[in-house]
């Protein structure tokens, strides 16, 4: 025990542990010590991503963090008569948190302050290395911060895997007045949450990522657009960029380098298309979300005209370790063209769900059953949706694809932005067939007919074959309508959404046939 | 004392939409933050809103209803108290979201994109508030729970 002192407590703050009632465990850990005398400090960090351990709280011990969780406001009285401020023992004890093999195994690079720090504390983000990324930059030309970011072989980690530095390159020698970094905040994907914990659980790391990026190809002006089902998340980043404003950090005259940039969150409204970039552009121009003719890229003409750097959160929020530790560094880690590292997010009907940060290169089973521990319900694996709802289902007979953006393509498959859905054996292949045109037809902004149209008629083709309508010639007639999205669609809704429905034609065809027959 | 006649609610809130639209025109892209902020304040965004916001952004009525309509989120019916957000994607379908759909429907009496009668709660499907690791998800105005089955459903309406 800290005789005399104050302990410091963590208790998360993010949405997924608030969800699992993280802030009545936070009022009971306050209430019990001031009850009993002990002196605390409450810190609301992040979460560490461990979710089926949430709301998991800490206690540092001699400079050492103790882990406690899943915890209940209704345990926090038998944790105090444990001793827990001391590290005590308790049923829910899980030893040092950076020794619980889940993270003790992780590369956490981007993510390497989340759940550690307060989200909100400037002092404690530049404690851990924040801001040294930007520090280095404004001593750099352009083209060598371009440069680094090319070496490192960050690609975009919203889904299509462009490589950045070639991206950032463009806008760099792109011609124009005012250019724009545009942060692409929508997540939309099922079984992603990557996006949502680094801003809500470090959000300066985005910050200093746009504000390099920005320095990098000359943009004076930034836009994080960020969904509305993200309420926290937009709360903390708004906080956040008040707090950086504050320091001399954002605005004129960054770190007192003479560049100016200054950074504005906008809502976005629901729409999963606008996570399609052209899309986004139009959004935040104030538009119907309606994707745009691609060339001209957003690039060379983004937003309001202007060259316009595009990049999804993980993109930017890897950039600062990139500059502070140099390319090689990111290089290393990672396997053939897929360089650096990937955040998985293992969600869906798996018994240990949460965040895991890694190389390219590991299995998806080792993902799976080493870190995930199998599907919560004991039973066994049917089927991962891998990339979020345009990613195909994949069968545990390609369990052994190594996450390598490459690989996945090879088997008709797609890392994306990194989301693993599972479902055990409970699941009805046809129904998230017909779900996967469903969702395009709700969401498809209706520029062109494949995806406008052909989602419709393919929840309609699929009702016929599940209602046992001429089923050989609806199959027949799925098939080719998938073939017309995927080749005729202007963008990768309408293009991909065939992706799914196509993986249960090919893997589990035993679903998608007549009911009851 | 005030010699004004007392604003009716239409006018009242005309007054504060044109206000709120004025307050956002010089900002680039004005019409998404702008329409928040009238949602934000009146909880949905009334058909003489249109017209207004239309004036003052210079923009054709089509243009700006053309936005309101386009976005899931965005409102043109005023909502229940609570306004029940449930998941419907693929990684809260994998934990049950089907069946809880089907129970919450039930339970309330309405269908998604209705108010039920008593004007307490609407329901709106989501798709996806990341909380995928801990399904089912629901969000109860900007409060997310997981794990919802449909008991702990039932407890939480209970509870608002």
């Amino acid at each position: 025990m800290n005789k005399g002192g104050t302990v410091k407590v963590f208790v998360p703050r993010d949405t997924t542990s608030r969800s699992l009632g993280a802030d009545d465990v936070a009022k009971a850990i306050e209430g019990m010590a001031a009850s009993r005398g002990n002196s605390i400090t409450l810190v609301r960090n992040g979460s560490r991503g461990l979710y089926w351990l949430e709301p998991l709280i800490e206690v540092e011990v001699d400079g050492v963090r103790y882990a406690y969780g899943p915890i209940a406001s209704s345990d926090v009285g038998g944790l105090f008569d444990a001793n827990f401020l001391s590290a005590g023992d308790h049923p829910f004890g899980l030893g040092p948190t950076e020794h619980i093999p889940y993270l003790a195994e992780q590369d956490r690079l981007t993510f390497s302050r989340v759940g550690i720090i307060d989200p909100l504390s400037l002092d404690d983000y530049q404690a851990h290395g924040g801001y040294e990324g930007l520090a280095k930059a404004v001593e750099l030309e352009c083209d060598q911060i371009v440069e680094i970011v090319t070496e490192s072989g960050l690609r975009g980690r919203g889904g299509a895997a462009f490589p950045t530095g070639i991206k950032w390159s463009t806008v760099l020698s792109a011609e124009g007045l005012q250019k724009y970094v545009t942060c692409n905040a929508d997540e939309g994907d099922s079984g992603t949450f990557a996006d949502r914990m680094i801003m809500e659980s470090d959000p300066f790391v985005l910050i200093e990522g746009m504000t390099i990026a920005g320095i990098a190809v000359g943009a004076t002006e930034g836009y994080v657009y960020l969904r509305t089902e993200y309420p926290l998340a937009i709360q903390i980043m708004n906080d956040a960029i008040g707090i950086a404003e504050s320091a001399g950090l954002l605005g004129e005259n960054v770190m007192d380098s003479g560049k100016t940039f200054h950074l504005e969150v906008r809502e976005a409204a629901g729409a999963y298309i606008c996570g399609e970039e052209t899309s986004m552009l139009e959004s935040l121009e104030g538009k119907r979300g309606v994707i745009r003719y691609r060339p001209p890229l957003p690039a060379i003409k983004g937003l309001f005209g202007a060259p316009t750097i595009v990049n999804n959160v993980i993109t930017l929020a890897s950039v600062p370790i990139i500059l502070a530790r140099g390319a090689k560094f990111y290089q290393n880690y990672g396997t053939g063209r897929s360089r650096g590292t990937l955040t998985v997010q293992l969600a869906g009907n798996v018994k240990r769900g949460g965040l895991v940060e890694i190389g390219f290169g590991k299995t998806l089973r080792e993902l799976l059953e080493d870190f995930g521990g199998g599907s919560i319900t004991g039973k066994p694996i049917r089927a991962v949706q891998a990339g979020g709802p345009l990613g195909a289902y994949v069968h545990p007979s390609q369990f052994d694809t190594p996450l390598d953006y490459e690989a996945f393509a090879d088997v008709g498959a797609m890392i994306g932005h990194g989301g693993l859905v599972v479902f055990d054996e409970t699941v009805d292949m046809g129904e998230q067939a017909r779900f996967a045109m469903e969702f395009c037809a709700i969401e498809s902004c209706g520029k062109c007919t494949p995806c406008r149209i052909g989602a419709v008629r393919g929840v309609e083709v699929i009702d016929r074959i599940l209602g046992g309508v001429d089923e050989p010639g609806n199959l027949v007639l799925l098939r080719e309508l998938c073939d017309t999205m995927v080749v005729g669609s202007l963008c990768a809704l309408g293009g991909m959404a065939p992706f799914p429905v196509l993986s249960v034609m090919n893997h589990f065809p035993e679903d998608l046939r007549a009911r009851g027959s | 004392m005030g010699n004004k006649p007392p604003m009716n609610d239409s006018d009242s809130s005309e007054v504060m939409i044109l206000e709120i639209a004025e307050r956002h025109a010089s900002r680039p892209g004005p019409l998404l933050p702008l329409l928040h902020a009238i949602q934000d304040e009146m909880g949905f965004i009334p058909s003489r809103a249109v017209p207004i916001v239309a004036e003052v952004l210079n923009l054709s009525r089509a243009e700006v209803h053309g936005v309101i309509s386009f976005y899931h989120l965005l409102r043109e019916t005023p909502p229940g108290r609570q306004i029940l957000y449930l998941c419907r994607a693929e990684a809260c379908q994998a934990m049950g979201a089907r069946d809880l759909e089907r129970h919450a429907k039930e339970k309330l009496g309405v269908d998604f994109h209705e108010t039920t009668p008593d004007g307490r709660y609407s329901l709106e499907p989501i798709y996806c508030l990341g909380n995928c690791a801990c399904s089912p998800a629901i969000m109860i105005d900007d409060f997310v729970y997981g794990r919802v089955t449909p008991k702990r459903f039932d407890m939480l309406v209970k509870e608002i």
